[in-house]
């Protein structure tokens, strides 16, 4: 038996594109690409967390670490090399998840042009505040590679001498305060992301979305927590 | 009842709208919000005005042609259509705003009726199932397990009103779209198509200028029938799934 009519489907490319450039095309594969970086940059921080809590035990063992960072993967990998292989991963991860989300977030803004009389806001603070805590980020991240990487703007800039880089630059409060407040839209942005990548990945359900809310609220509790101590020790000379 | 309405005026797509006041009077608490909208036009009518442009047909919430944004809420404050809606809910003297549905991909036509067709298009690429008409199958050939059979009826719920959208800050037609791929890949019949359904109609909503979903959680909220926010999290990893398999092998 023929088939009267064909439903038209929308023409594909001969070749096939390759996975990420399949995803890239499309709103929801653009929004996993942005779920899997910020996984990639959550997980990058909650290491980098738990690495500065070391300043508590001194420059000694501070300063250490940081040069055993330099030596992970020898002798197999070169001095640095590990360092450089988590670089050029983040800055991908941070370029594609920072172009995502804007290419994204332009068109969500021209696809509801008009506002109504009276708007409603339901959602919670966190969730609203994606866009401009992305923004706060971004730009924190650049300040941060500049004043403690490069040690451009580090009024101590010792390489080898992280402590003392670090107490320096917080020893100036408004530098300690601008860094407290990043963390805390790091804090806000990790609350939704966590649980939103968890839905945008497909690896949400009824029974799961508790779990994924509570782990959203904890891993943000603990990154805000643990990153802003940092300051708040040097502020107090817990850390100087 | 008496209220204070604030009504979206527009001429067609082209003129320039605007809120327009009128007093309502003798409204009772049984009427329906549309009710009440035709309340108010007769008096229109009779004063030689025209009366508001709205769309409406069963009035019962199963058809899914009404739906109008009361003070800022897509369907108005309780959890059904607007023609379900009734008046009890509004506190006499109530000043209440009455827009369309605002999304780019759903202009407006008049007054508070716009234009939906862009459902239609994402519906036509692969909402369905193709069976060969004529020779219908015995119902009973394809066991449908329960469970699976549960969850494609909640989703088939959707009434496509649109209030998903309407609610969306981001205009976006994730919600409307799952409830479909939800339905549809949950069942023995839906699975031929499954990969290409998915990919199909996502494409279809994306290039109907919809926003892309940031989770929020709005439409969900909004929905008269109880689409949960679940079944994006279904269409996403339905969709992530079929670009993996099925990367360029559509038909
Ligand atoms: C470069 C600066 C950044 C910008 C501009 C940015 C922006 C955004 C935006 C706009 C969203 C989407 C929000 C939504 O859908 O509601 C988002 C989601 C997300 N962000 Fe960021 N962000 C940045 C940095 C980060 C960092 C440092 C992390 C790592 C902790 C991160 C983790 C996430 C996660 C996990 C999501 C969820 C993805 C999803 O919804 O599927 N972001 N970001
Ligand atoms: S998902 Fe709900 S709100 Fe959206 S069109 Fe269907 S019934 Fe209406
Ligand atoms: S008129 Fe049919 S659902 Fe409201």
């Amino acid at each position: 038996m023929a088939l009267a009519t064909r439903t038209q489907h929308a023409q594909h490319p001969q070749h096939p594109p390759s996975l990420l450039g399949s995803l890239w095309r499309s709103t929801v594969g653009k929004k996993a690409v942005m779920a899997v970086t910020g996984l990639i940059m959550l997980a990058y921080l909650v290491a980098h967390m738990i690495g500065n809590l070391k300043i508590f035990f001194g420059p000694g063992e501070f300063d250490h670490y940081a040069h055993w960072l330099r030596t992970i993967g020898g002798p197999v990998l070169h001095y640095e090399w590990f360092l450089w292989i988590l670089r050029v991963v983040l800055v991908a991860a941070v370029v594609l998840h920072g172009v995502a989300a804007y290419q994204l977030s332009r068109r969500d803004l021209a696809a509801r042009p008009v506002k109504y009389a009276r708007p409603r806001a339901r959602t919670s603070y966190a969730t609203r505040t994606m866009r401009w805590g992305g923004v706060i980020l971004g730009l924190f991240v650049v300040w941060h590679i500049l004043d403690l990487t490069t040690l451009t703007v580090n009024p101590n800039a010792q390489h080898g001498h992280p402590y003392a880089n670090v107490v320096a630059s917080f020893d100036r409060w408004y530098v300690a305060a601008f860094y407290i407040a990043a963390m805390l839209a790091l804090g806000l942005h990790i609350r939704h992301g966590f649980w939103s990548a968890a839905q945008t990945l497909g690896a949400n359900s009824p029974r799961r979305d508790r779990a994924f809310k509570a782990a959203a609220n904890a891993l943000a509790a603990l990154l805000t927590v643990g990153f802003v101590s940092v300051p708040v020790a040097v502020l107090t000379g817990i850390v100087s | 009842m008496k209220f204070t309405l604030r009504v979206w005026r527009q001429r067609d797509a082209a003129a320039a709208g605007a809120m327009t006041t009128y007093e309502v009077d003798g409204v009772s608490a049984d009427m329906s919000f549309l009710e009440m909208l035709d309340h108010l036009n007769e008096r229109l009518i009779l004063s030689g005005d025209t009366p508001v442009a709205f769309d409406h047909d069963c009035r019962e919430g199963i058809c899914g042609a009404c739906g109008v944004v009361i003070n800022g809420q897509a369907h108005g404050p309780e959890r059904t259509t607007a023609c379900q809606l009734h008046m009890r809910h509004f506190r006499d003297g109530d000043t209440i705003d009455v827009e369309p549905w605002r999304a780019e991909a759903f202009p407006v036509v008049r007054d508070l009726v716009v234009d939906r067709s862009a459902f239609d298009r994402v519906i036509a690429s692969g909402g369905y199932v193709s069976v060969p008409t004529g020779s219908a199958p015995e119902a009973h050939a394809t066991p449908v397990p329960k469970a699976a059979a549960d969850l494609a009826f909640d989703h088939a719920a959707c009434i496509g009103c649109g209030a998903c959208v309407a609610a969306c800050p981001n205009g976006s037609a994730m919600l409307f779209t799952a409830a479909k791929v939800v339905h549809l890949n949950a069942l023995p019949q839906g699975a031929p198509e499954r990969e290409s359904r998915v990919l199909d109609m996502v494409d279809t909503m994306d290039a109907q200028g919809f926003g892309g979903c940031t989770n929020t959680g709005e439409c969900a909220t909004a929905c008269p029938k109880g689409i949960p926010l679940s079944a994006i999290g279904t269409l996403n990893r339905e969709y992530l799934r079929a670009t993996v398999k099925g990367r360029g092998n559509r038909d």
